[in-house]
């Protein structure tokens, strides 16, 4: 465990509790979005994380240790900070402003000036930015650096409070690339403050929603999606949010037909055009003895080899197109559509073929998602208008 | 001098005079300058320390505003009471008036300095004098260093009129000059370098605030 939050609370001179009781568990390489509207307590938590606030009651425990017991000017130099606002020194050159935390860890002139420059690049910014002062930058570029600054003396956890809050939503969503490919290549583990649901949903693998200084719900973005725990969940969620997700979250295990029509590679032609003519199907899958998926033959090439003598085998197409049960369909259907594929088989992770998927099944898949939200809401009217009898 | 006019006269007394003038014009410069460094050296912390509380910042400024408003000439004769004639009545004089642009620059800087930047400072890890060192120091510089500039010209005209109290300096030609019958040019020869000293220091120190802001680095 890498982080632990255990029992936090934080209460302010006259009773105003900011933080009631969170607990919490953080494994190396999460990304954790906090989220709430604004006085839920989410930036504070971040803020006793670092001992910026003092926890009226409560330990955080950062590899078993706990940080209370730790000098905080010690502490905050082995975790990232970055704030809403930028926060970089105006009087300091990007160079210094990014070294500056290996420089107050007395780090060697070399060995910074390497870092800056490592540190440009992660920015994904020019290596002549660093010696420019940050008036001379845009908002997203200061940003970027303030970013990477974090990185500087290899923060294993980054604490980012509101980061991108400030920025346009364009520059917002590239500096929400840059982090996001940042974690996958640095494996850092992230704290990340957000009032923006989107951005959560997009980084985190564990979404922590707050409300009033308590945890409403702790979960990955999708059960968070498929089931919000209460009713503030989804209203934060947004009712749009919701039926969107439905198909998205879904895997393409659930909605495929889990009878696909195949053959073995070893078969003749003639079993073959029996198979299609009794599914009534123009293209057969072709699989091993094991049912790994090997390859596709349709009508076409059936009847122009028909006569040779070859097995399925020799004949099919070897490159076929599938996708795995356990994708989620939000990945996999617009590609099934943008290629023009009738239909795509699905196969499991020992590459078997499990299923299959057809634009019937996309069809039936809108339909739900869209429909279905309707069907909901007839329910309960029915439920309603029965306990009126009971009543009468 | 009798048929020179004003400058022929100005002209003629430099040149019989020229260094004790110079002389004069030395001391001047350096009762104002210790004046105002002592007020430096103990005003610039105190701001720093009542930029820390509202509280302590109005009581502090109130009182050196009250210094401020006491006449010039009145303070030296109540200083002269303690200190007696001579130059350190001056000097102290000189640093009590500079107390407070020098306190409330000093103060003003501090507060200015941008609440975010701050806030990031102390979260990547910086001790608070790492924080008023790197930070909030070379931030509000600038704006120290302009009080530091306002001071030392209140300073030059106060060290004139305390050749009063008899601590030297360009004053004393200039009180000699009105003593004197057609004393004219000999006020004009301790008046002109005094008001020489005073532009050209706050010529120098503006500059030197001008180079000293945070704010003028897009160049």
């Amino acid at each position: 465990m890498l982080l632990s939050l255990e029992h936090l609370r934080k209460e302010y001179p006259g009773h105003k509790v900011a933080v009631n009781d969170v607990t919490l568990h953080i494994e190396a390489g999460e990304f954790v979005c906090f989220i709430g509207t604004s006085g839920s307590g989410k930036t504070t938590v971040l803020r006793m994380i670092n001992r910026m606030l003092m926890p009226t009651s409560g330990t955080v425990l950062i590899n078993g240790e706990d940080t209370s017991k730790l000098d905080p000017v010690k502490l905050r130099r082995k975790l990232g900070y970055v704030i809403q606002n930028i926060g970089l020194m105006p009087h300091m050159t990007i160079r210094e402003n990014i070294t500056l935390v290996p420089k107050l860890l007395k780090w060697s002139q070399e060995k910074r000036d390497a870092k800056a420059i490592e540190l440009i690049k992660l920015a994904q910014l020019p290596e002549e930015f660093l010696d420019r002062y940050p008036s001379e930058l845009s908002g997203g570029q200061q940003q970027r650096i303030g970013v990477v600054r974090a990185f500087a003396a290899d923060q294993d956890i980054i604490l980012m409070d509101e980061p991108f809050g400030a920025l346009d939503p364009i520059t917002r969503e590239s500096l929400q690339d840059l982090v996001q490919d940042l974690q996958q290549r640095l494996g850092k583990t992230f704290i990340f403050v957000t009032h923006d649901m989107d951005e959560a949903l997009r980084l985190a693998t564990k979404v922590v929603i707050m409300d009033a200084g308590d945890v409403m719900q702790i979960d990955s973005p999708e059960n968070i999606l498929k089931h919000p725990a209460n009713e503030f969940v989804t209203n934060l969620i947004g009712e749009e949010r919701l039926i969107q997700a439905r198909p998205s979250v879904t895997p393409v295990g659930q909605i495929m037909l889990k009878s696909p029509i195949y053959i073995t590679q070893d078969q003749s032609l003639p079993t073959a055009l029996e198979t299609m003519h009794k599914s009534r199907v123009d293209t057969l899958l072709v699989t091993d003895a094991n049912r790994v998926l090997r390859g596709v033959v349709d009508i076409e090439t059936l009847n122009d080899e028909f006569n040779s003598g070859k097995t399925v085998g020799d004949i099919m197409d070897d490159k076929v197109f599938y996708v795995f049960e356990n994708s989620v369909v939000r990945d996999t259907v617009n590609r099934i559509l943008k290629m023009g594929y009738k239909n795509v088989p699905v196969v499991n992770k020992e590459y078997q073929l499990v299923g299959i998927v057809t634009r019937a099944t996309l069809v039936d898949m809108v339909y739900n998602a869209l429909w279905s939200q309707d069907e909901d809401a007839n329910d309960q009217t029915q439920i309603g208008n029965k306990e009126a009898n009971v009543d009468d | 001098m009798k048929g020179m006019n004003l400058g022929q006269q100005l002209v003629e007394y430099f040149s019989n005079n020229g260094m004790y003038v110079l002389q004069q014009f030395s001391r001047h410069f350096l009762i104002s300058i210790y004046g105002v460094l002592m007020a430096a050296i103990i005003g610039v912390p105190i701001g720093i320390w009542i930029s820390r509380s509202r509280k302590l910042s109005n009581v502090v400024i109130g009182i050196a505003n009250v210094i401020q408003t006491v006449p010039s000439l009145a303070m030296l004769s109540i200083i002269m009471l303690g200190l007696g004639l001579g130059v350190n009545t001056v000097i102290v004089t000189v640093f009590l008036y500079s107390l407070l642009p020098i306190i409330k620059n000093t103060y003003t800087g501090m507060q200015n300095v941008n609440e975010d930047v701050l806030d990031a400072g102390k979260g990547i890890g910086m001790t608070a004098f790492q924080r008023l060192r790197f930070i909030e120091l070379p931030l509000s510089m600038s704006v120290i260093m302009a009080g530091i500039r306002n001071a030392l010209v209140i300073a030059i005209g106060i060290t004139a009129i305390g050749s009063f109290v008899g601590s030297g300096g360009l004053g004393d030609i200039i009180i000699r000059g009105t003593n004197a019958t057609d004393g004219g040019a000999i006020i004009l020869a301790g008046a002109l370098p005094t008001a020489l000293m005073a532009i050209i220091s706050d010529g120098i120190l503006g500059f030197l605030e001008k180079r000293l802001d945070p704010s003028k680095h897009s160049n």
